[in-house]
């Protein structure tokens, strides 16, 4: 199975760096972007057939190590 | 008086607080490697020294949290030892959960270095019994994910239970309510972003930092 796991500020907690990033994306020339957020992407290879069981498994992983809950929120992904 | 620091790999900061420590208390001071998964016997203090602990990969104190020391130091903090995290020792803490909320990119993102003046908001804890009515002081931040966050509730509480431990005079780096120093439920862990390790003598532009370490085990 490969897993993605993509993890974001949550909604609500200010992304000073999506901010910037947004900031510099108007002074470019698109002042239409907005409420942009940066987050990063965890992928990786798991040794298992069960694609509920891998899932399960990463949400696990997110809550103790991938994603610190007080401020993040994450979505996995699990592809055969 | 004894007290252990905490060296992960990437600590910057270790053999400060062992100097500051030793110097403004007179206790005896252990280095404790983060493989340990023990700690030595009668310690009255541990610290969690500044630095960047693991490289702060993935995030600051993410994987310095899942030590083997660390559970060694959790079960002390459950004993009532006092724990201090200085810097990313906060973020460590934050980490495992031994103080709510966390520490986020400062909002300027830009790394803060200067000396701050900060508000000793409650005299009456373990760690700052000696500043007395001295409610002033001065030490430096030296931090890139030191603006402390918590959601609405857990301030309230911060707050209403003296749980905040220092505050900013100015706010160096976007830090909810100015909070710059915290304490547990038990009053025994303190989270601190500012340093009193770099600021235990006059010679380094203040001798508050002392205070703190005093606070826990007396004066030298």
């Amino acid at each position: 199975m490969k897993a993605s796991v993509r993890v974001f500020l949550k909604p609500g907690v200010l992304d000073v760096q999506g901010k910037a990033v947004e900031n510099a994306l108007h002074g470019l020339g698109w002042p239409q972007a907005d409420n942009v957020r940066v987050g990063r992407v965890i992928t990786f290879d798991l040794a298992t057939a069960d694609q509920a069981k891998a899932r399960s498994e990463v949400e696990a992983m997110c809550q103790r190590l991938l994603a610190n809950p007080v401020i993040e929120s994450y979505q996995v992904e699990i592809d055969p | 008086m004894k007290a252990a620091v905490v060296v992960f790999p990437g600590s910057n900061c270790d053999r400060d607080c062992k100097v500051a420590i030793e110097r403004s208390t007179g206790a005896k001071v252990a280095m404790v490697w983060h493989g340990e998964s023990e700690l030595p016997d009668g310690l009255d203090l541990i610290v969690l020294p500044g630095g960047f602990a693991y490289g702060d990969y993935l995030r600051a104190g993410a994987m310095a949290a899942l030590s083997p020391v660390m559970g060694a130091v959790r079960v002390a903090a459950d004993r009532g030892v006092a724990v201090a995290g200085i810097c990313n020792g906060f973020q460590v803490l934050t980490e495992a959960a031994m103080l709510p909320g966390a520490l986020m990119r400062n909002q300027a993102l830009k790394y803060v270095c200067k000396a701050v003046e900060l508000d000793v908001v409650n005299a009456q804890t373990r760690f700052t019994a000696a500043y007395g009515e001295n409610r002033r002081a001065v030490m430096t931040v030296g931090n890139n994910e030191g603006a402390y966050f918590a959601d609405g509730e857990t301030l309230n509480r911060l707050e209403g239970e003296g749980r905040i431990a220092f505050r900013y005079r100015e706010n160096p780096n976007g830090s909810l309510r100015d909070i710059a120093g915290i304490l547990d439920e038990g009053g025994n862990v303190l989270g601190i972003m500012p340093h009193p390790d770099r600021a235990f003598e006059a010679a380094l532009g203040s001798a508050d930092g002392a205070l703190l370490f005093q606070s826990v085990l007396g004066a030298a």
